[in-house]
């Protein structure tokens, strides 16, 4: 983390996310596009702005897989991208798991991964997976099945609460996740046991794999639900850095904190907005040269 | 036969002393605290009692949560809820990960006049096949007590079947992890059991063995690593065949457990799987349940008729130590 950073900084990180993931789909024909777009100035801001970490453990280049978790192996080492532990340090977990991708390009663009490590995605004996497991860099647990890592944030918060550690965690998660009944469990859980060093980044783009949330399963009003269930809620606008980063100097007042970014899954690249899958976008003939066009022009005016 | 020793309530004082001096041991409630024996835990030491309310799938990464952070969670509520109802949580924030915790599951197969919601007749099953688990199944209020050290340096998650209330007493030696319980030796044929059904058969093996027939039995905790050499012995002596016995389907737990031991080593004897068939359970005692779904003593006798072909006269009155089972205790006799 930096103190220093600013909405500016934020934003060219934010571009390179999306110019990174946005030229990977093209590449691999087919990516996570619409999540790095709606997520990018997040996470930014998250690195940036807001995570107290820190310098990265893991090497630049990824390593290649060499063997799940078992007796005599521990847990990954993909949380070693976000810097050694510490009493002071802040934890962060990727819940949205199939947001890999927009993690990795955050990582190379915070100096945590090479220039280059998107060329390991999804190749076979990579640790950078599509959908990432503890191994890949960044992800400190393995969440693909969505709405887990709230939980195991609240485990981890309840030990680091419990040894008096002023370091945070941090959960970045998805608004289709308020779908499952184990969000709504976590949240209940972590404002019984006042975990006011937890906070929750929630990426509020409203598409989920089927479509729109409101057509699927309508989750709003997200404020007000959350708020009920005993947790300090902000509602911010997604793409603004100096928006999202100021919920969480705010005092706790032991409560959990819940930020819920609102974000367009477009963002950047308007003309993603008339596909009917926002979840994995595969370019047909034409639509890449004008995405590409969009952003270059949209890249350009961040870096101004 | 002497009468067998009755403990009480063996699960919440040994789970007590086992926290004494191990600081990092905390203790993870879902609502069924007395339920599950963790109340005496609660009142010693209260700020190591976690208490996660009826969230069970949020528990599980609560204590996958933990165990990263060098604690070491023991989970405690009914089988049913422990494996069934948060699977995913506990294949994902535990089991992958390999994290020690401890998964302490209560009211096994049909040790439970709850009915078919609290009859965990599948646990054992769900638990084995995942990677990295072990999985241990009590039988007797000294595994009931031995269990924790047993276990305690595990490499990895550990699912445990507890039984809780009056519990018999039917061993003195602790229990061992991965060693099966010689209990008896023979050469005609072996009987495996686990959990209560080795208390309900040992009158069962008496009898036979009193008319001549060299019966073995074996007692089986751990069901996963399924390693022991004893037991590769006992099969391979029992020359006229091999029986299972087990509190739980027959598929996915003890019975398949010695099948596929049997085809890996080629051991061409006949096996007889005894448990439940492909069937849920229904509410009731649990004489009552050995009875109606043919695991009783008497049916032991049976199946070792049927399998020798030959007729022993053998007629067993119902064996009551199991009755502890419904827990007098409590109000509730869930």
């Amino acid at each position: 983390m930096s103190v220093q950073a600013t909405k500016r900084d934020v934003d060219r990180v934010a571009a390179g996310i999306r110019r990174r993931v946005l030229l990977h789909t093209i590449e691999n024909n087919g990516g996570y596009l619409c999540q790095a777009c709606s997520s990018a100035e997040t996470l930014a801001t998250l690195f940036l702005r807001v995570m107290h970490l820190g310098p990265s453990a893991g090497p630049l280049i990824p390593r290649e897989f060499d063997g799940v978790p078992g007796p005599g192996r521990s847990a990954g080492s993909g949380g070693a991208y976000n810097g050694e532990r510490g009493p002071d340090n802040d934890r962060f977990l990727l819940s949205c798991t199939h947001y890999s991708l927009g993690l990795y390009a955050a990582l190379i663009e915070v100096g945590r991964l090479d220039e280059r490590a998107l060329d390991h995605y999804d190749r076979d004996g990579s640790t950078v997976e599509q959908i990432g497991a503890e191994h890949s860099p960044g992800i400190e647990v393995t969440t693909g099945s969505l709405a887990q890592a709230l939980s195991i944030g609240l485990g981890i918060a309840l030990a680091r609460q419990e040894r008096g550690e002023r370091g945070r965690v941090w959960v970045y998660m998805s608004d289709g996740e308020l779908q499952e009944g184990q969000t709504w469990e976590a949240l209940s859980l972590g404002a019984h046991h006042g975990l006011d060093h937890l906070g929750v980044y929630l990426d509020a783009n409203g598409s989920q794999c089927d479509g729109p949330i409101s057509a699927v399963q309508e989750v709003e009003p997200i404020a007000e639900r959350v708020r009920c269930f005993g947790w300090r809620v902000h509602e911010v606008d997604g793409h603004d850095s100096d928006a999202l980063a100021a919920p969480a100097s705010e005092p706790s007042h032991g409560k959990p904190l819940f930020v819920i970014a609102r974000t367009c899954s477009w963002r950047g690249i308007p003309s993603l907005e008339a596909r009917a899958n926002k979840h994995y976008v595969r370019f047909r003939p034409g639509e890449a040269e004008l995405a590409l066009s969009e952003l270059h022009l949209s890249a350009e005016g961040a870096r101004s | 036969m002497s009468a067998i020793e009755q403990v009480s309530r063996p699960y919440a004082a040994s789970f007590v002393q086992f926290a004494r001096n191990r600081r990092e041991v905390l203790c993870l409630s879902a609502d069924l605290t007395n339920s599950v024996e963790i109340d005496e835990f609660k009142k010693a030491y209260p700020d190591r009692f976690i208490s996660c309310g009826l969230s069970e799938q949020a528990m599980m990464g609560v204590a996958g949560g933990l165990a990263r952070e060098g604690l070491l969670p023991y989970v405690h509520t009914f089988a049913v809820f422990v494996t069934r109802r948060p699977y995913d949580q506990v294949a994902m924030s535990i089991a992958y990960p390999n994290l020690r915790v401890h998964l302490m599951g209560f009211l096994p197969g049909l040790t439970t006049p709850g009915g078919v919601t609290h009859q965990a007749i599948d646990d054992i099953a769900l638990m084995r096949v995942l990677p990295n688990m072990t999985v241990v199944d009590c039988g007797d209020a000294t595994d009931v007590e031995s269990v924790l050290d047993a276990t305690e340096d595990v490499d990895g998650p550990v699912y445990c079947r507890i039984l809780r209330g009056r519990v018999p007493r039917l061993f003195r030696e602790p229990l061992e992890l991965g060693r099966a319980r010689v209990l008896e030796s023979g050469d005609d044929l072996c009987l495996f059991t686990s959990s209560v059904c080795t208390g309900e058969a040992m009158p069962a093996v008496a009898a036979l063995r009193a008319k001549g027939l060299s019966i073995g039995h074996v007692h089986v905790s751990t069901l996963k690593p399924f390693t022991d050499p004893a037991v590769l012995e006992a099969v391979g002596a029992a020359r006229r065949g091999v029986i299972s016995l087990e509190n739980h389907l027959v598929t996915g737990g003890l019975g398949s457990s010695l099948a596929e031991l049997m085809a890996e080593q080629a051991i061409g004897h006949r096996l007889v799987r005894m448990g439940l068939h492909d069937t849920y359970a229904h509410g009731g005692s649990l004489p009552y349940l050995l009875e109606y779904y043919g695991l009783s003593a008497q049916h032991v006798v049976d199946a070792v008729e049927r399998l020798t072909g030959e007729r022993f006269g053998i007629e067993l009155e119902r064996a009551a130590e199991n009755e502890g089972q419904s827990s007098t205790e409590k109000a509730e006799a869930l």
